[in-house]
């Protein structure tokens, strides 16, 4: 049994107040810690990890057509998919269409058809409609649907109905990453021009890469600078760092536009100084973007560093000075090191709030400087495309969380927040 | 350092101020300009635009007060949840510390496009889009890890011996709590509060997703008024903004100059 000074001691001392724990004591203990975190781990679940999953779940969900066409959604799990599906098919879209007809739902399976095969909508629009006629086909199903439209004699349109119809789909994942799934099965990449997602994913992280470059060239030596300049000076230079990171994004964000567009305030001091004569392009394009970035991100690597550099003491760069080290051969060998766990949370820090900006972007950059983030909300909001946006939500979702695995295994998730 | 490498390090230190405060200051004088464009020099000094700005029927006081609102919720909820979390975490008997940190901390990780777009998708199942209660749910699960950090890093300099000093004089484990434990680390509840609220009060893209038209905040009135032709009223609602903010950056130095910052990395 430990004695009270070996006990580790928990901020509130009760465990190991005065007398030596035992060991229901320690699980007394350890309750009240449990009861104290689990009011914002309940909630944090709820409110975060729940949507966060519901979202991944979106990514593959695909009910809408087993919902709104049940019967011949399970014709299609009988088909193979070569030639035509047998009446029996054709019959069972008959009756699920009849069914159908003015269900909300119905609109769900032919806006998701939609994504299969362009056209999908009115097709079923226009089969629905007709369908309703006939009572009693004179030759078959399959005849009074190709009469309808010839369309339902091609394999394609069943084909298209058979991907859409197991509830779940690798669709949007794969839409989310340019790639198809064609008649037969096989993935294949989307056609040239419909290539988009992982331009747009190359480009976040290249945005976010550079972003996070530059702060670092700028951030080390500035906080470098605050730990060894003089008091005053330093305190100055805190504050000019401190003061636009408590400042609103917004503010931040409108005040750049004002200084750099083409009427503002740069561009007319640079035309009065007659170093340019026509206006210069600094905004709503990537330099504009980067500019934004870089002033809003960087205390985000400026301070970590910072909390590291404190806590360097400066003996170690007089011993190295006294062994005879010139002082870069110090820096570099001694000083360097020893900073890299901050450099390596402040650069994570950027990193991961770079790649997922979407106010800056949309506001600073040009139309083709917009990033994953647009598209997520794109899908969400405008085109209510759920799927797609969870999708692309999905796996820019999985490039930040490996990195923040790799980098949080290296330098301690503490690290990361500040606290150790 | 030679003489040379530091007037070097001089100028650059200057230069980086004037990138980083620059913009911010430029913007201020134009906000009193009498005219309605956005460079210098200004013709003359006017304060129509904070009339504009301040005026009663104009959209902006009803966002400000929508931000007050949703602020304030969301830093109460926020502030209890991750001051009780902190207290428990910093106790350093619970199995699996630093996966719990981990969830803890997440919110602060993933980015907000992505939140708020899964609490949209959530939220609009189970009626809580287009709702004060929606919005502020949400801004204090994002808020609540600065509370959490910044009280954690508060409880690390806090004395222990006291705790049991209270306990061997007979005090109960509550009102030790509240005599000896809480007006000691109250200087940390009280800046992550505050961060949880600047979080709340400048956030946008949650606010895009989840708030209707009825909880229109001021971030996202700033938003739509930049995307389509920014006025000087824009910057005279900036230029208060800053003034609100220098406020605060005061405040939390007073509450304790070792837990200022947003990521807690000063601490």
């Amino acid at each position: 049994m430990a004695t009270t000074t070996e006990t580790p001691t928990d901020s509130m001392g009760r465990a190991t107040a005065l007398a030596p724990p035992s060991l229901s004591s320690r699980a007394k203990a350890r309750m009240v810690s449990a009861l104290l975190i689990m009011p914002l781990v309940l909630f944090l679940t709820l409110v975060f990890v729940l949507p966060l999953g519901g979202m991944l779940v979106h990514a593959v969900e695909n009910g809408e057509v087993g919902e709104a066409l049940p019967g011949v959604a399970a014709e299609m799990r009988g088909w193979t998919g070569e030639g035509l599906p047998p009446e029996s098919a054709y019959a069972a879209l008959a009756r699920d269409l009849k069914a159908a007809y003015g269900d909300p739902r119905l609109g769900e399976a032919s806006r998701r058809l939609n994504y299969e095969r362009a056209g999908y909508r009115a097709l079923l629009a226009k089969t629905a409609r007709s369908i309703r006629a006939i009572d009693r086909p004179r030759a078959g199903w399959t005849a009074e649907l190709t009469a309808i439209d010839p369309r339902w004699s091609e394999t394609a349109t069943w084909a298209a109905l058979r991907r859409a119809s197991p509830s779940l789909t690798p669709y949007y994942l794969l839409t989310a990453l340019d790639l198809r799934m064609d008649d037969n099965g096989s993935i294949a990449r989307a056609p040239a021009e419909e290539r988009i997602y992982i331009d747009t994913l190359g480009r976040t992280l290249w945005i976010g890469f550079v972003t996070t470059l530059l702060c670092l060239v700028l951030g080390f030596p500035l906080a470098h600078a605050l730990v060894s300049l003089p008091r005053g000076f330093a305190s100055v230079l805190m504050v000019c760092v401190l003061l636009p990171f408590w400042t609103s994004l917004l503010v931040r964000t409108s005040a750049w536009i004002v200084v750099l567009q083409k009427e503002g305030v740069l561009n007319g001091l640079l035309t009065r100084l007659g170093i340019v004569d026509a206006p210069l392009e600094l905004v709503f394009n990537r330099f504009g973007l980067y500019v934004a970035m870089v002033h809003i991100l960087l205390p985000f690597m400026i301070l970590p560093i910072l909390s590291v550099m404190k806590g360097i003491s400066p003996s170690y760069m007089r011993a190295s000075a006294s062994l005879g080290a010139h002082p870069a051969v110090g820096f570099l060998k001694v000083y360097l090191p020893m900073t890299l766990p901050g450099v390596g949370a402040g650069c994570l820090m950027t990193f991961i709030i770079g790649v997922g900006y979407y106010i800056t972007p949309s506001l600073v950059g040009g139309a083709r400087d917009q990033m994953t983030s647009y598209f997520i909300a794109y899908y969400a909001n405008t085109t209510i495309n759920w799927g797609l946006s969870s999708a692309l939500g999905a796996i820019l979702l999985a490039c930040i969380m490996l990195l923040y695995a790799t980098v949080g295994r290296l330098i301690g998730v503490g690290r990361i927040a500040g606290i150790q | 350092m030679s003489s040379p490498t530091r007037v070097l390090q001089y100028a650059f230190c200057c230069a980086m101020m004037v990138f980083l405060v620059g913009p911010i200051l430029t913007v201020i004088p134009i906000s009193f300009s009498s005219a309605g464009f956005l460079s210098y020099p200004i013709p003359g000094l006017s304060l129509q635009w904070y009339e504009k700005v301040l005026a009663a029927s104009g959209p902006w006081l009803p966002a400000l007060r929508n931000s007050l609102i949703v602020g304030t919720g969301a830093m109460a909820l926020a502030t209890l949840l991750g001051t009780l979390a902190a207290l428990g975490l910093a106790r350093n008997d619970l199995p699996g510390r630093s996966f719990l940190l981990g969830l803890l901390i997440a919110p602060m990780v993933v980015p907000v496009v992505i939140s708020g777009v899964a609490m949209y998708f959530l939220f609009a199942r189970i009626g809580l889009t287009a709702s004060y209660l929606g919005l502020i749910l949400a801004h204090a699960a994002l808020g609540a890890p600065f509370v959490v950090i910044t009280v954690t890093a508060t409880l690390r300099n806090f004395d222990t011996t006291l705790v049991r000093a209270a306990y061997s004089l007979g005090a109960s484990p509550v009102r030790t709590f509240f005599t000896v434990t809480l007006p000691l680390i109250l200087p940390g509840v009280l800046s992550g509060g505050l961060f949880a609220f600047i979080f709340s009060f400048d956030e946008v893209v949650v606010a895009l997703f989840i708030g209707g038209p009825a909880q229109r905040t001021l971030p996202r009135q700033m938003f739509d008024g930049i995307r389509d032709t920014i006025d000087p009223s824009i910057l005279a609602m900036s230029t208060l903004l800053v003034g609100v903010t220098i406020v605060f950056m005061v405040l939390l130095t007073r509450l304790g100059r070792g837990t200022g910052s947003k990521s807690g990395s000063k601490a």
